[in-house]
């Protein structure tokens, strides 16, 4: 059952908020697919009972009143472990709450544990965590995409209702088609990230994953807006998202033409270009177009992302909180040996890659340079949004690939975020939705769309899922 | 030939705003370790900061004070480093764009350029005992400024002028309460010696510099050990020195081949600062009155000596005070002969630095009152004065239970000359004769008698009324 259809379902007592929280929990220690790292079933049920005790009283309650929600594991839960699926965060309990899980709680969602991922947000696979790969509900030999892979597939196995991600360079998008469900990564500065444990704060939002962009738009205004505690999220109040016609007349969609080239697995490739044909036959007009700089995003990402993290990441010191080698001796021995056994191979890479772009003499060669990219990039997205309304592309090259198989190949896992990194790097809101299936596996498209036009692509994947079936089709055949 | 010294100053200065830099904890100085912290100081994952508007307002302040170009789209950026201090391993500050720069101070004839002032955050405290080190975060994200100078200065006494000067603004402007032993002003010295007319020496930095006395003594030390390297035909080392009070000796901490890369960029967890020509006009319209400005004002509306003007404007506090006497006494003359006077002298005894004076000017003004209406005589104000800033007595029950009152009751008076009289026949007689300088004796002996409540005038009267009786 969908998060709103469940919400609604326990206003009319056709179900009690406690028997919704044991099912989904009952689910969640049956499945091996490793997608989640912990559930707070003590703290669940309390919660459960007092949205319960709400919903007896009559009190007038969210639309998602009553759903249990699960966290990915980068966002602070105030007691409960939050690891970041690292070693490093080992015995780390937050002492506060992001401002999304108190929002979460006041529109009466429960939360019911915590989600894995690749270690801090590092990854298109979800296999670099410390505890272990999370496996695609749809084929158990494949991954789950990444790196909010926990949150894709708990979802898409009906493990969880809805679920929080976060996205740096696809990290909501590209597992939402490897799984088969629908997500929204949100225009940088609509979500407060104050509890997001960062990996590239000028590129990180948190975003909503669900069975349906309704879920996901209620999500997303349940926990949109600005936030006292995080001044980069400059949106005043959350989004109202309205039901709106049943059509898309009107709305002009671009797709880059050059985005279907050799590189892109002809299945994929096929169902995006049907996807097109479908929004066409909605009332929306598409036209083709060259995406410029395509050579440089990839490049531009890792260079700022990894610079960023090199940062982020330098708070994990093995003093404060956290994993402290037992071998140190001295103050060098605590940072050098704690963070070498701490952190894994793919977060090292990084905080090297990032370490050295910020470098004396490197500076302006690299991370200046990268910034510079940056602006074109985003200059060309605006004028691209004087022409269109929206842009049609894929996720990924691929549908998901078996656990494994790019993992010793950093090049290849990181072209594979071509179609998803430009996106962050403008700050752009894009939502992914499912459009097909190759061989069994799930594929989806995304839809991007200008600074906070939220409310337009939701409103076209609304109309999109009304006419189509593949967001239904569910991994397992659970009820 | 002789030798020419190359001085440049860093001066980090925090900030007296009521909260941290980008929290809400407060900056309090002290306080149990560890008490004045919050998940955003602490640098706890997942944390972000908000800045604090009054930071970007002091350093607008001391940026207009002294002459510098506002940087009116700056930012802040990260600078990376390990120390257990330093919680996020980053401290926020600005490298590429900050607050301001171009300033200047004048310093008798010199001109001192300012390079820039720049906002930061303070890091923590580390505390060593014989169990190991501990934390203490209560400092963290104290908001600073530094102060950057060219390097102008050519002699000690330049920079110990331009640091007093800079103290004497910074309070005046209300932003740093300057208390040097508790780390709210420090100073960093770089030196180098060069022939005059050649280009740059090599410059070493030295730090841990707590007073002026320390900064005129770590000068001269470094002066002299580069001048005997130079002329024995050796190279200056660059490198970071720490000065050592104590023994009066300075030691190499690192060398710029160690020198950190603290990989500066844009702190991206904050917007950038647009600050609007109505924000600093307004700031500007708000400047509060330095203390020169104010030398001239007590001179020109008060009538004050410039020594007295001089006295009273060495600290805020202190002028501060006067000023607040003068104003509810409503006699500037006295406020300004009592403050300069006898609070001078008390602070002295007591050996009080201006920064902790504490006394209730009410009190002081009420005490005027009383010496003007005449209700207590001089030596009764001194005497009151005095207690007041010892021990904060409330200066009417003081005077009461003292029996500080003058006596001006006629019959009272009457009655203590009479009793003089008669026990001084002699005194009496050669008053008679014409000798002025008894009179002078039986005022003397009555007014012993009075103690330090007889009012002199009043008792003068009498004792002419009944010798002439």
């Amino acid at each position: 059952m969908n998060a709103l259809s469940l919400s609604t379902a326990i206003k009319e007592k056709k179900l009690g908020v406690t028997e919704a929280v044991q099912l989904y929990i009952d689910r969640i220690e049956k499945s091996e697919l490793n997608a989640f790292l912990s559930v707070s079933r003590e703290q669940a049920f309390k919660q459960a009972e007092a949205v319960q005790r709400r919903v007896d009283s009559g009190e007038s309650l969210s639309p998602l009143a009553g759903v249990p929600i699960a966290i990915k594991d980068n966002i602070s839960t105030l007691g409960i472990a939050t690891t970041c699926a690292s070693k490093i965060l080992e015995g780390y309990r937050p002492v506060y709450n992001a401002t999304i899980i108190e929002r979460l709680e006041q529109a009466g969602m429960v939360i019911l544990g915590k989600l894995n991922m690749d270690e801090f947000g590092m990854g298109g696979s979800s296999e670099t965590g410390a505890f272990g790969a999370v496996h695609n509900p749809w084929d158990s030999s494949r991954v789950a995409g990444g790196s909010s892979g926990g949150s894709a597939a708990a979802v898409a196995a009906q493990e969880i209702p809805i679920a929080i991600g976060s996205d740096t360079g696809g990290s909501i998008r590209q597992p939402c088609a490897f799984c088969g469900v629908t997500g929204i990564r949100p225009t940088y500065g609509s979500v407060s990230r104050y509890g997001l444990l960062a990996y590239a704060s000028s590129l990180d939002q948190i975003g909503p994953i669900g069975q349906n962009i309704e879920d996901c738009a209620a999500v997303l205004s349940a926990i949109s807006g600005a936030d006292s505690k995080d001044s980069t999220c400059v949106m005043p109040k959350p989004f109202a998202f309205t039901t709106s016609p049943e059509r898309l007349d009107g709305i002009k969609i671009g797709i880059p033409r050059n985005y279907f080239n050799e590189a892109i697995d002809s299945h994929v490739k096929n169902a995006v270009l049907a996807a097109a044909k479908q929004l066409e036959a909605l009332g929306a007009s598409v036209d083709e177009f060259e995406m410029p700089l395509m050579d440089y995003v990839v490049p531009a990402y890792y260079v700022i992302a990894c610079a960023e993290a090199s940062s982020n990441l330098s708070r994990y010191d093995g003093l404060k909180y956290g994993y402290r080698s037992t071998e140190a001796k001295t103050l060098s021995d605590v940072y050098r040996l704690s963070r070498s056994e701490g952190f894994g191979l793919e977060v090292k890479r990084r905080i090297m890659l990032g370490s050295f772009v910020l470098s004396s003499g490197y500076y302006d060669a690299y991370y200046k340079k990268a910034l510079q990219a940056r602006t074109l990039i985003k200059n060309a997205y605006n004028e691209l949004f004087t022409r269109y309304d929206m842009i049609i592309s894929p996720v990924a090259p691929t549908a998901a690939y078996k656990l494994g198989e790019n993992i010793d190949d950093p090049m290849k896992m990181y072209m594979g975020d071509i179609y998803t990194v430009s996106v962050n790097l403008a700050g752009l809101p894009a939502i992914a939705l499912p459009c097909g299936f190759s061989n069994s596996l799930p594929l989806g498209f995304q839809l991007i769309g200008d600074a906070f036009s939220e409310e337009r692509l939701i409103h076209a994947g609304r109309v999109y899922q009304n006419h189509t079936n593949w967001h239904t089709q569910m991994a397992g055949d659970t009820p | 030939m002789s030798w020419e010294t190359v001085i440049g100053l860093e001066v980090h200065a925090e900030l007296a705003t009521k909260t941290k830099i980008f929290c809400g904890c407060s900056t309090e100085f002290g306080g149990e370790p560890n008490s004045r912290v919050c998940p955003v100081c602490a640098g706890m994952p997942g944390t972000l900061p908000v800045l604090n508007r009054a930071v970007v307002e002091y350093a607008i302040r001391l940026g207009l004070a002294l002459d510098c170009t506002i940087t009116r789209h700056c930012k802040f950026d990260r600078k990376n480093y390990f120390y257990p201090d330093l919680p996020k391993a980053y401290q926020v500050s600005q490298l590429y764009l900050p607050i301001c720069r171009d300033g200047r101070m004048d310093i008798g004839e010199s001109v001192i350029g300012i390079h820039e002032i720049h906002m930061e955050e303070d890091a923590g405290k580390l505390i060593h005992d014989k169990g190991g080190t501990l934390m203490d975060f209560n400092r963290c994200g104290v908001p600073l400024l530094e102060i950057v100078t060219k390097p102008d200065f050519r002699t000690g006494d330049e920079v110990i002028a331009y640091l007093e000067k800079l103290r004497e603004i910074l309070l005046f402007l209300g932003i740093c309460d300057c208390k040097m032993q508790e780390g709210s002003l420090r100073a960093d010295v770089n030196l180098s010696m060069r022939r005059p007319g050649e280009a740059f020496g090599t410059r070493t930095e030295m730090k841990n510099l707590n007073s002026f006395k320390a900064v005129a003594r770590a000068i001269e030390y470094e002066r002299a050990r580069q001048i005997e390297i130079l002329e024995n035909g050796g190279a200056v080392t660059q490198e970071t020195r720490r000065w050592d009070d104590e023994i009066g000796e300075s030691y190499g901490m690192r060398s710029k081949e160690n020198a950190q890369d603290y990989r500066y960029f844009p702190e991206p967890d904050l917007l950038p600062i647009a600050i609007s020509e109505d924000w600093l006009t307004q700031v500007r319209a708000k400047l509060p009155e330095l203390a020169h400005q104010k030398r001239a004002r007590y001179i020109r509306d008060f009538g004050l000596s410039e020594y007295d003007s001089a006295v009273l404007t060495r600290h805020k506090n202190i002028s501060d005070l006067f000023e607040a006497v003068a104003q509810k006494s409503g006699n500037a003359t006295e406020a300004a002969r009592l403050i300069s006077g006898e609070i001078m002298r008390l602070m002295g005894v007591a050996k009080t630095l201006p920064e902790n004076l504490e006394i209730d000017p009410a009190k002081l003004a009420a005490l005027i009152a009383a010496l003007t209406d005449g209700k207590i005589n001089r030596e009764a104000y001194k005497e009151t004065v005095e207690a007041v800033y010892l021990h904060n007595v409330e200066p009417e029950q003081f005077i009461a239970e003292k029996g500080l009152l003058m006596i001006s009751d006629c019959e009272a008076i009457r009655q203590a000359v009479q009793e003089i009289i008669a026990a001084n026949a002699a005194a009496v007689a050669d008053y008679h004769a014409g000798k002025d300088k008894a009179f002078g004796f039986l005022m003397g002996q009555a007014m012993r008698k009075l103690g330090r409540a007889g009012n002199p005038e009043a008792v003068r009267t009498m004792l002419g009324e009944v010798l002439n009786e």
